[in-house]
């Protein structure tokens, strides 16, 4: 109050309040806009990066045309097309497919540890992967096949229990720990039991490594994610309406279990496929998501910047694992390594948000 | 709401009501302490050589080196059982805690860095200084539980309003994928790393003699002590900062005392037995369950079931795969996580 009486005279009033309403949300939308856009540039841009980087260095025009047929120069299309860009699509794709369905795990059950990760899904799959590997010498597809598989059945099962006249968040929550440690156990078990040699085959692929997808995988995960991305992009208008309660939600008009069900089924679906073409790639979708709302200051849905801060994290992770550490490693090794110093530093530096998601 | 005060003069009728819910919850925990010790016994009797109380008696009064069955009751059962009792005490309490001071259900000292902290001690042991003994891993374990929870803590303490509970759980998270990449890092290029590693992931009380009890009863002794006097604070904090401020509580400095307290806690037990999650995660849920979300209560309950359900799972281990055993992780894992899962379906668990 009393700056509004110190003001001098000479100086021009404060717009109208509306005025400024519709300003700061405009201001606001177009931060969203220029956030997401960014993130979408830099995750291209490292796309492009991790296809230049080898023992034969190529130029960022060479592999983007090459990438997308622009001109045909034998020698750089094997390079590219055959030799990287393999392994580039599976790390954007899987780094999109997790970074969006963890964002949309945290806000369907309101719980900033709700990942895919911590819930039962990536350790169904695990336990199926990790008894294929070890006592029937699986490889290839049918690791992919089972551990796909592993995920489904876990959250349908995790589902099914949470089930009672509707699903909350909070029991799927709680179902999915005790899902989660029943696998663990099982696998824990399968690993310290097996040969050695068995148990770092296991090993190696729970970390989860972009570089193992088939040809096959890739083509499946590929086709899926072009439906299954914009389909959750649709529906994320639902998810924020659920994140104020079911109540206020049914009040709203919204049938909170069905856009619950259809929600939950994208995203099993989208960890599922990433992790039967990558493995399960650890704390991607963790971080992914709280990293992606704190650059949006809350703003929005953050659903497709979530997806793009997933895919530069796992791109990251793969240009730094294959490249940057003197034995080349498995992407999951680095992934945490990655994007875990980025969220403490955002926790770290953003004030403004306490209790907040 | 009976969280810090009563109100003085409290009406004749609810009084008479609480007053038969408490005597309820007492005969509750005195038949507890009765399963307690029950299972205690049976740890110390049953196992792949079974034995008669005369023996266990004489091996304490009368003990003769040359007889197997004393050695193995003295040197082995007896230990175990005591590692089982207060491990047991100390994660089921430290979970307890974690779930409180982050109102997070899905708290547990192995998401917020004890774990991956041991992990990533002993497996930087490891690659230095080469493979060595359970023994000489039990202070790297400790001291990286420790340090690890300490960043936490740091990182969530950091910006205007300090350690708040969303903050505590990124942390958390943010630092343990951070620890877990150093060490599947130095597991896949390191192959005894990778052997001893396979082994410690997969909790365990077997082959915890006297020397690891030796070690590490004083931490587990003073933290868990410690963790029984939080239970007004945890109430407290547990109707949200501004009403607990309100209360006349310091919260960040409650906070930073209860963290402390799980460091002990959850360091000493990680660093004797290795990681076993389940105690922690699901023994708090389930003693809300049964007596409601009151922490003066749920802190006994935890401290007697928790030990209850480590000690028979750790049982049911060394029966079933004889002559061979089944570690305790495992065991809680395949038997506990059906149970949970039937109990989340039957009541409705409190919401923290």
């Amino acid at each position: 109050m009393t700056d509004l009486l110190d003001r001098p005279a000479d100086q021009p009033a404060a717009p109208e309040p509306t005025v400024r309403v519709r300003r700061g949300r405009r201001f606001r939308q177009a931060r969203v806009v220029v956030v997401t856009t960014i993130l979408g540039a830099v995750a291209f841009a490292l796309f492009v990066a991790t296809m230049m980087i080898g023992s034969f260095p190529v130029s960022a025009w060479e592999v983007i045309a090459s990438t997308f047929r622009l001109q045909d120069d034998p020698s750089i299309d094997f390079i590219v097309r055959d030799l990287r860009l393999p392994t580039a699509v599976t790390a954007l794709a899987v780094g999109l497919a997790l970074g969006m369905s963890g964002l949309i795990f945290q806000k369907l059950l309101g719980n900033p540890l709700a990942s895919p990760d911590f819930v039962g899904i990536s350790s169904g799959a695990s336990m199926f992967a990790a008894v294929a590997i070890i006592t029937f010498h699986a490889s290839g597809l049918v690791v992919s096949g089972v551990a796909l598989l592993g995920a489904v059945l876990s959250a349908g099962a995790i589902y099914l229990f949470a089930w009672r006249d509707g699903v909350t968040g909070y029991r799927f929550v709680l179902i999915g720990i005790g899902v989660s440690e029943f696998f663990v156990a099982i696998t824990g078990y399968v690993i310290a039991r097996a040969q050695v040699s068995d148990a770092r085959a296991a090993m190696s692929w729970l970390v989860g490594s972009v570089g193992q997808a088939g040809a096959t995988e890739l083509r499946i995960l590929l086709v899926s994610l072009a439906v299954l991305l914009p389909l959750s992009l649709l529906m994320g208008r639902q998810l924020g309406v659920i994140e104020l309660g079911d109540d206020a939600a049914q009040g709203l008009g919204l049938r909170v279990q069905a856009a619950r069900l259809g929600l939950l089924t994208v995203s099993v679906l989208l960890v599922a496929l990433a992790t039967a073409a990558a493995g399960p790639v650890a704390f991607v979708a963790l971080i992914a998501g709280p990293i992606a709302v704190r650059l949006l200051r809350g703003q929005g849905s953050g659903l497709l910047a979530a997806a793009f801060v997933g895919a530069i994290i796992v791109l990251l992770a793969d240009l730094v694992a294959a490249h940057a550490l003197p034995a080349a490693l498995p992407t999951g090794v680095v992934t945490g390594g990655i994007g875990a110093p980025y969220l403490i530093w955002l926790l770290a530096t953003v004030n403004r948000e306490g209790r907040g998601g | 709401m009976t969280t810090t005060t009563r109100p003085p003069t409290p009406s004749p009728a609810p009084a008479r009501a609480g007053a038969v819910a408490d005597v309820a919850r007492i005969t509750g925990l005195v038949v507890l302490t009765g399963v307690l010790v029950v299972v205690a016994f049976a740890s110390i009797t049953l196992g792949t050589r079974g034995v008669g109380v005369s023996t266990i008696i004489r091996s304490f009064t009368d003990y003769d080196p040359d007889s197997t069955a004393q050695t193995v009751i003295r040197e082995l059962r007896v230990p175990r059982t005591i590692i089982g009792i207060l491990a047991g005490m100390a994660l089921g309490l430290g979970g307890a805690l974690l779930q409180g001071v982050t109102r997070n259900p899905l708290a547990d000292p192995s998401i917020m860095g004890t774990t991956n902290g041991a992990s990533a001690a002993i497996v930087v042991t490891i690659m230095v200084f080469g493979a060595q003994s359970l023994h000489t891993y039990v202070w790297f374990g400790f001291l990286g539980a420790a340090a690890a929870t300490f960043l936490v803590y740091a990182v969530a303490s950091f910006g205007r309003e300090g350690a708040t509970p969303v903050k505590l759980a990124l942390a958390g998270a943010a630092v343990s994928a951070g620890l877990y990449s150093l060490i599947t890092g130095i597991v896949m290029t390191n192959l005894d790393a990778l052997n001893e590693m396979r082994v410690w992931q997969v909790g365990s009380l077997a082959s915890r003699g006297w020397p690891i009890l030796h070690q590490v009863w004083p931490f587990f002794v003073v933290g868990i002590l410690a963790a029984l006097v939080t239970a007004r604070w945890l109430n407290g904090l547990a109707l949200g900062d501004d009403i607990a401020t309100a209360l006349g509580q310091r919260v960040a400095r409650t906070r930073g005392l209860v963290f402390v307290i799980v460091t002990v806690l959850a360091g000493s037990a990680v660093a004797a037995c290795g990681p076993i999650v389940f105690v922690g995660l699901v023994v708090p849920h389930l003693a809300r369950a049964i007596c409601g979300p009151d922490y003066r209560w749920t802190l006994p309950y935890t401290l007697l079931l928790s030990p209850i359900l480590l000690l028979a799972a750790d049982i049911v281990g060394r029966l079933v795969m004889r002559p061979g055993e089944l570690q305790v992780g495992v065991v809680l894992g395949v038997i506990g996580a059906p149970a949970f899962i039937l109990l989340v379906r039957r009541r409705n668990l409190a919401e923290l």
